[in-house]
């Protein structure tokens, strides 16, 4: 099947208002005869369904917390780009559009990140007006700071609490519309598939998590908004709750899913402590800013500090390396997420990680201290400071924190055109759940930017030339395509109900967590993504044969939710590796040890790899199809990464 | 006034290189209660080789993992990001909201608080605007409608002006920061002997009303929001400060006195605005 991405024609800066005129409208006396469904309450999904329901659309809103203010986007500390240039300092549209094409190691499409640098200094707007209290200057006027991959200050933040205060903008946005009716929300409601009516898509079907009742629920549009699938791995920084599940299962029906092997291990968060640990904790990329990354020289030091023989302040200056400093010192500890990342891997492979386990860097903020004294340092992370110390039990005041790379952000996602419709019309993904924006390696304060840029900015307008073409005529609750869907879904969940076996969900998500991190993580072999492949497919029929799952459907039950989003995971995990396996090439967060420059750096293959890999289902326990489009580069010239 | 949060040095013990060796055994008294139409009664448990560094939760879902391989019904509670932003979990833990220790979630709880051989006593918020759903989780709904209340700045997607064209003083955008900090997790209702929610509906009350952009509907905001959380059958405030003493992210009073404030301004001198709150 070929991939239409429906990328505009003309000049780069021209294409998205030119797209804008083309695109049909919906006349306002015919937006109310129109449904449109939002999976999903996090900045894209929240900012979707306002902003759609402020245009006139009926909404239907759901999400699996208590509120909508609770989805994993409120968790996103450091700050949202902006090409506003309010510094002077030679920022600029396109500077941003640049940055992030080359930060995603030219894996992205052009007109796309393009347009998300255009709609970028409107977000920051939008969001001021609403109320979102932005760091400022004494003056009055925001305040920006730097972030990797880039040397300009362009990063707005609420201190180290961003995504909370932008969530908070978006919900409240959404509140405004709930309270007018325009939008109905579902709390406690999962999503538990698509229902594909002559190839279109026309509603959901939903499971209550407070009942157990299976619903199904008709739209003019289906919106998937609902985050990444880090989670696969099982320790992430995502919340518990985060999942694959609506966009496996709309993957299922026919979406394709891109890239699926690009995920993001961001270089500083807290490290393992034993096999109880549920989550991990990211520390904001921010505090690079200020906090100078290090191990110690020898691995004789590192021993002594491992044993706590020694105390990092033990250690002179002469016998530490900043390795970032070293090696890049153009970025310095600011070089983006995936190499520094990979750095901290390799100063533990070469023995010298320090902390009981062994496996952390040092991330030291004595000279930041010295520099702008202590408070100026808490009035800045003063809240990642004390998250570290309530976690770890150490003073990040009077000793380095201890550092470590965990899964953060999925690159890969439903593959979407430039319209962001899936490639089954009246199917949309927006924010994570997309592959679009980021390439192999996403910027860091670029989630925010996107999730908003989607939800905002770019599908009021794209939904609306769908919606004109298809006709406000109700959709059919009757069509035998509903009922079939419910059905399968009902199937799922008897089959899931019935395994009385003798090992727990849990155990099995982590298995399947320790298989990826190990063979799909930081540094990828065909070696180990092939045995990976074997493992995950053997883990596969164990689950569906061993698992355990408690209790009825009829009913509050945590372990049936969990067995059936673990079920997904097993299945998307195979994907990941296989798409991991036929990528070789280094790119971004995606590293094959086959495909490394001489001094370790990434390797891309332009010449073979320089295409979207869009995975296409075709059938339980068959092998998925991969479907390319070729990615042109009309505006930037694609070189080597070089943060050195 | 700038909000600098530095660590409470009260709970500074020796710095140990985490990985304690020593594990303890606790007895739990958790709340259990099958549904909002079941009495729900104290069942007792043991959870035993708890390691110090585990979070609150995470020592739930040890004894959850061997309730389920001996094919007992796990403990049900509320949880989603796990670092304590979120604002889903909840807990009752020894007579405190989110546990004994002071300006965190009980996600942010480590196990080292603890002692070994104690004895620990889970329960659910208590009011009854958060009707129980199962065990330790409660229905919080009535808090997403009194933000949809009128908990906004009415304003649409687009057109609005470019964000540097209003300066807003540092001090003013800081303390509108820090009443935004809430993450309407219910613990100041669940530590009030009224379970008034004062706490929770003046933080976005003050938030707004602070900043210029919230001025046009200051007045009707205090109104509808103040009346909608009276319809949901919170208590009233009566000034015992339990809210601000056990709030997670350190909301303070004054927030209080602000929508009072706000609030009985709009009885006596904005009425004509009260009804107007339709944006």
């Amino acid at each position: 099947m070929s991939l239409n991405a429906k990328i505009p024609e003309g000049p780069l800066a021209e294409k998205w208002n030119k797209h804008k005129f083309n695109l049909k409208l919906v006349n306002p006396a015919n937006k109310r005869k129109y449904d449109i469904i939002v999976v999903g309450t996090g900045l894209a999904g929240a900012s979707a369904a306002a902003t759609l329901a402020e245009l006139g659309y009926n909404v239907k809103a759901f999400c699996f917390q208590d509120s909508p203010r609770r989805a994993h986007s409120i968790a996103a500390q450091g700050g949202i780009n902006a090409a506003k240039n309010y510094q002077n300092d030679g920022d600029s549209i396109y500077r941003l559009f640049y940055d992030t094409i080359k930060g995603g190691d030219y894996r992205a499409r052009e007109a796309n990140v393009y347009r998300l640098a255009e709609v970028s200094v409107n977000i920051i707007d939008q969001c001021v007006a609403q109320g979102v209290p932005f760091a400022r200057e004494y003056g009055g006027l925001l305040d920006n700071r730097s972030f990797g991959g880039a040397q300009v200050s362009r990063t707005f933040y609420a201190r180290g609490q961003t995504g909370q205060q932008l969530l908070l903008g978006a919900y409240s946005a959404l509140n405004r519309q709930i309270h007018h009716g325009k939008v109905k929300m579902y709390t406690r409601t999962e999503m538990l598939d698509v229902v594909v009516v002559d190839g279109k898509a026309q509603g959901i079907i939903t499971r209550s998590l407070t009942t157990g009742q299976i619903d199904t629920h008709t739209g003019h549009a289906v919106l998937l908004c609902t985050g990444g699938y880090g989670n696969v791995f099982y320790l992430s920084t995502n919340a518990a709750g985060s999942n694959v599940t609506a966009a496996w299962r709309a993957h299922k029906r026919g979406a394709f899913f891109a890239n699926p092997c690009y995920t993001q291990i961001h270089p500083t968060c807290i490290p393992v402590t034993g096999d109880h640990q549920s989550k991990l904790t990211l520390m904001s990329e921010s505090l690079r800013n200020d906090g100078r990354v290090w191990a110690p020289k020898t691995e004789e030091t590192a021993e002594k500090l491992r044993k706590s023989q020694l105390k990092a302040s033990d250690i002179k200056e002469e016998d530490r390396d900043y390795f970032l400093e070293r090696k890049y010192p153009s970025f310095g500890n600011l070089v983006p997420r995936d190499v520094a990342s990979r750095n901290a891997k390799e100063m533990v492979d070469e023995h010298k990680g320090v902390g009981a386990s062994g496996v952390a860097v040092f991330l030291d903020f004595a000279d930041a201290i010295k520099r702008l004294g202590k408070d100026a340092v808490a009035a800045k992370y003063g809240n990642l400071f004390d998250m570290y110390y309530q976690i770890t039990d150490e003073d990040p005041y009077t000793q380095p924190m201890r550092i470590y790379p965990a899964v953060h952000y999925t690159m890969g996602g439903l593959w979407v055109d430039y319209n962001l419709s899936t490639n089954v019309p009246g199917l949309y993904a927006l924010g994570e759940c997309n592959f679009s924006d980021h390439g192999a390696n996403r910027l860091g304060a670029s989630a925010l930017m996107q999730g908003l840029a989607d939800g905002y900015f770019v599908i009021p307008y794209t939904l609306g030339d769908y919606l004109a073409s298809i006709g406000p005529k109700p959709i059919d609750a009757s069509h035998p395509a509903f009922a079939k869907t419910k059905q399968d879904v009902l199937d799922v969940i008897a089959k899931l109900i019935a395994l009385k076996g003798t090992k727990t969900v849990n155990e099995y998500h982590r298995d399947l967590g320790h298989i990826m991190w190990e063979y799909c993580g930081m540094a990828r072999t065909a070696e180990g993504l092939t045995k990976a492949k074997g493992l995950i497919q053997k883990l596969k029929v164990d689950f569906w044969q061993n698992a355990i799952v408690m209790g009825e459907n009829e009913e509050v039950n945590a372990s049936l939710e969990r067995a059936g989003r673990v079920a997904d995971f097993i299945e998307l995990g195979e994907l990941m590796v296989t798409d991991a396996l036929e990528r070789n090439e280094s790119c971004g967060g995606h590293f094959r040890l086959e495909s490394q420059t001489p001094d370790g750096e990434a390797l891309r293959d332009d010449e073979h790899y320089a295409y979207v890999a869009a995975w296409e289902f075709k059938g339980e326990n068959k092998p998925e199809v991969m479907n390319k489009e070729p990615l042109e580069f009309e505006y930037v010239h694609l070189t080597q990464r070089n943060y050195k | 006034m700038t909000k600098i949060l530095l660590l409470d040095t009260r709970y500074l013990i020796p710095i140990s290189n985490n990985m304690s060796a020593t594990t303890m055994n606790l007895t739990l008294k958790v709340w259990r209660q099958k549904n909002a139409q079941t009495a729900g009664k104290f069942e007792t448990y043991k959870a035993d080789g708890i390691s110090p560094d585990m979070s609150f939760l995470e020592m739930l879902d040890v004894v959850n993992e061997s309730l389920i391989l001996k094919k007992e019904e796990p403990i049900h509670f509320d949880h989603d990001c796990r670092e304590g932003i979120c604002g889903m979990c909840s807990l009752y833990i020894n007579g405190h909201p989110h546990g004994p220790k002071r300006a965190i979630t009980t996600c942010q709880l480590h196990m080292r608080t603890f002692h070994d051989g104690q004895t620990i006593t889970i329960e659910p918020w208590r009011a009854a605007a958060f009707p129980v759903i199962k065990d330790l989780a409660v229905d919080r709904s009535a808090f997403d409608r009194i933000q949809q209340a009128g908990g906004y700045i009415s304003v649409n997607t687009g057109g609005v002006p470019d964000a540097n064209v209003i300066p807003i003083p540092k001090v003013i955008a800081d303390e509108a920061f820090n009443s935004a900090t809430c993450i309407g997790c219910g613990a100041c209702v669940a530590a009030c002997k009224n379970a008034s929610a004062m706490l929770f509906v003046s933080a976005k009350v003050s938030q707004l009303g602070m900043l210029p952009q919230g001025q046009p509907e200051r007045y009707s905001r205090a109104q509808s929001m103040v009346a909608q959380m009276d319809s949901e059958g919170f208590g009233n405030c009566t000034n015992t400060g339990a809210c601000e003493a056990e709030c997670p992210k350190e909301i303070t009073l004054t927030n209080i006195a602000r929508m009072n404030n706000d609030y009985f301004s709009a009885k006596f001198f904005h009425e004509e605005h009260a009804n107007e709150n339709n944006g």
